[in-house]
């Protein structure tokens, strides 16, 4: 068993992609993901590590140079956030429908403008449409597993789609916290050499990409479709087995004294981590308050989301985007939140607030006023479709 | 759970100094967090870093409001930042300054207890360079007996700085024994 080690988030996320022989990782560095990069750069020059590290001049060309070495099988790794994630995303569309299972760690970031390198939940939101699989993490412990996770994930031949591992710049990535790194041979003996059943070889030779005509796209997207809404027990699987590996248990939805709860806050990321605090702090003082946290975000965990929340008088669920939809319909959590419920006939009091935004603190107190707020507000008049909370008017 | 509030400059090791005093923690086996003022890194500008260290998990991202401690890397500080502003009851400000503690609290108006070291100079004729991330460490140790230790240390302080990771110990020891801490 391997012991618990001070070290910094990004640094650990860089040795479990290392730990999973990446054969490519292709990158340019942008805040606050660059120490994970710069680390993936020094274990391949300092020899730790066998894999070619491609020093891109863009984003753009990171995930195309990752796109040819996955559909060449090479087991592929980059890292990104925030303008970064925008500047490539182009191709990520193109990555999940060509279903290559590529993984890249998000820092999380804010969008400009104005600028800002801090952290929220945009970059994140940003991708939720690409096909790729979006999982967060709350802490350190959960970025190295779920990096290394990702790619048992991607390359199920069940599943063959990239996959996003999640964490909170700076809160996480800029974090030194004691975790556990595991050994290699267990990493070795939880994950497979990636053997696709499809790559580009000269030897025999296939085509990736090709274009779809009016009379096969429609067939071709609902295939991907079809594809992506199954690989979720094959997620849930790859989390199984970790859990009984290493004794560390994932699943796509967790909840926190949800047992008995008058109201539930859905959170995802590390503010989970300050929420159940603040949960622990009200069902001192009495108050029937729990805490769900989304791990899987895409595919949407609808089933487990459902489960997790039915019993609640009161959802409140956060957002840490401005979606700018125009004001009259909520923010995208909420908005799978809503349409879960409203499909199951389900109506509990619902709230969504947006915080965290650019950097800004989420105090345990924000969770307290947050379900005080709900707990005295009355269920008539125009509905809100959300709030912005911690903000100066 | 205790949390700590370092102010120094960019570059004089205000980071460095969190991330050793957490990773000191652990080595012991104690919970610890150590995180800088998220944001671009600006040298000889003023900038803060924090550490958390506790006997259990910390469940928590919040920012630091309330520290147990400060520590002042650089005595001109004094004069632009309110380094007391949050400090909790019973809390202790540790100084680099060449002043003694009432000297201090003279030019400072700082209520809560106040230690001191003369850590530039340590620094300077124990490592020849006035950065003084260890050196205050050892003012840490002398000030709140029990918290972290210089056997706890001494792995960090090897693992990041090889060869000259000797004299920081010494310059780190030194002002363990210098320190004076108001009654």
């Amino acid at each position: 068993m391997s012991k618990q080690i001070g070290i910094e988030v990004s640094i650990a996320c860089a040795e479990a992609a290392g730990l999973c022989d990446v054969d490519v990782v292709a990158a340019y560095p942008i805040t606050p993901q660059t120490h994970i990069v710069e680390h993936l750069s020094e274990m391949v020059a300092d020899g730790h590590l066998d894999a070619e590290f491609v020093p891109v001049e863009s984003e753009h060309s990171a995930m195309s140079a990752c796109i040819g070495s996955s559909a060449a099988g090479a087991r592929t790794f980059t890292s990104t956030c925030s303008q970064g994630y925008a500047l490539m995303s182009e191709l990520c569309y193109i990555a999940a429908s060509l279903r290559l299972p590529i993984v890249m760690a998000v820092a999380n970031r804010a969008l400009s403008a104005p600028i800002n390198i801090w952290n929220d939940h945009a970059d994140l939101m940003y991708a939720r449409d690409t096909g790729w699989i979006q999982i967060i993490a709350e802490n350190g412990q959960e970025v190295v597993d779920l990096t290394i996770q990702a790619f048992r994930m991607g390359e199920d031949p069940n599943v063959s789609f990239p996959v996003q591992v999640n964490l909170d710049g700076f809160t996480l990535s800029h974090m030194i916290e004691p975790l556990t790194i595991p050994d290699k041979a267990d990493v070795d003996k939880y994950l497979p050499p990636y053997r696709p059943k499809l790559r580009l070889d000269p030897a025999n030779p296939v085509t990736f990409g090709a274009v779809g005509m009016p009379d096969i796209y429609t067939e071709a997207r609902k295939a991907q479709d079809e594809a992506f809404k199954n690989s979720l027990p094959y997620i849930e699987k790859a989390w199984d087995e970790f859990g009984k590996q290493f004794g560390r248990y994932y699943k796509p939805v967790e909840t926190y004294k949800t047992e008995g709860a008058e109201t539930i806050i859905i959170s995802m990321g590390s503010i989970s981590q300050t929420a159940m605090t603040a949960v622990d702090m009200m069902r001192a003082e009495g108050k029937k308050v729990g805490l769900t946290r989304i791990r899987l975000f895409r595919p949407f965990p609808a089933e487990a989301l459902f489960a997790a929340i039915k019993g609640a008088k009161n959802v409140i669920v956060l957002d840490r985007v401005t979606s700018f939809a125009g004001g009259h319909v909520s923010g995208p959590v909420a908005l799978e939140v809503k349409s879960i419920l409203y499909d199951r006939k389900h109506h509990p009091k619902l709230r969504n607030f947006l915080v965290g935004l650019g950097g800004r603190d989420v105090t345990d107190q924000n969770f307290m006023e947050m379900v005080d707020q709900v707990a005295a507000s009355k269920d008539d008049g125009v509905p809100v479709a959300y709030e912005f909370i911690n903000v100066r008017e | 759970m205790v949390e700590i509030r370092f102010h120094g400059r960019g570059g004089q090791g205000a980071v460095t100094s969190a991330e050793l005093a957490a990773l000191a923690a652990i080595e012991e086996g104690k919970y610890a967090q150590a995180f800088p003022s998220f944001g671009p890194e600006r040298r000889g500008a003023p900038v803060m870093a924090f550490v958390r260290i506790s006997d259990k998990p910390i469940c928590t991202r919040e920012k630091v409001y309330e520290p147990n401690y400060v520590i002042v890397l650089d005595p001109t500080l004094l004069k632009l930042v309110n380094v007391e502003a949050g400090l909790k009851e019973g809390g202790i400000v540790i100084v680099n300054t060449t002043k003694t503690a009432a000297q201090v609290r003279k030019d400072t108006g700082i209520k809560a207890k106040i230690a001191t070291v003369d850590a530039s100079k340590i620094a300077i004729e124990t490592m020849r360079v006035p950065i003084t991330n260890t050196t205050m460490l050892g003012a840490l140790i002398k000030s709140v007996p029990g918290l972290i230790s210089m056997e706890g240390l001494k792995h960090p302080i090897d693992h990041r700085f090889g060869p000259i990771a000797e004299k920081n110990v010494k310059s780190c020891a030194r002002a363990f024994e210098e320190t004076v801490v108001e009654g």
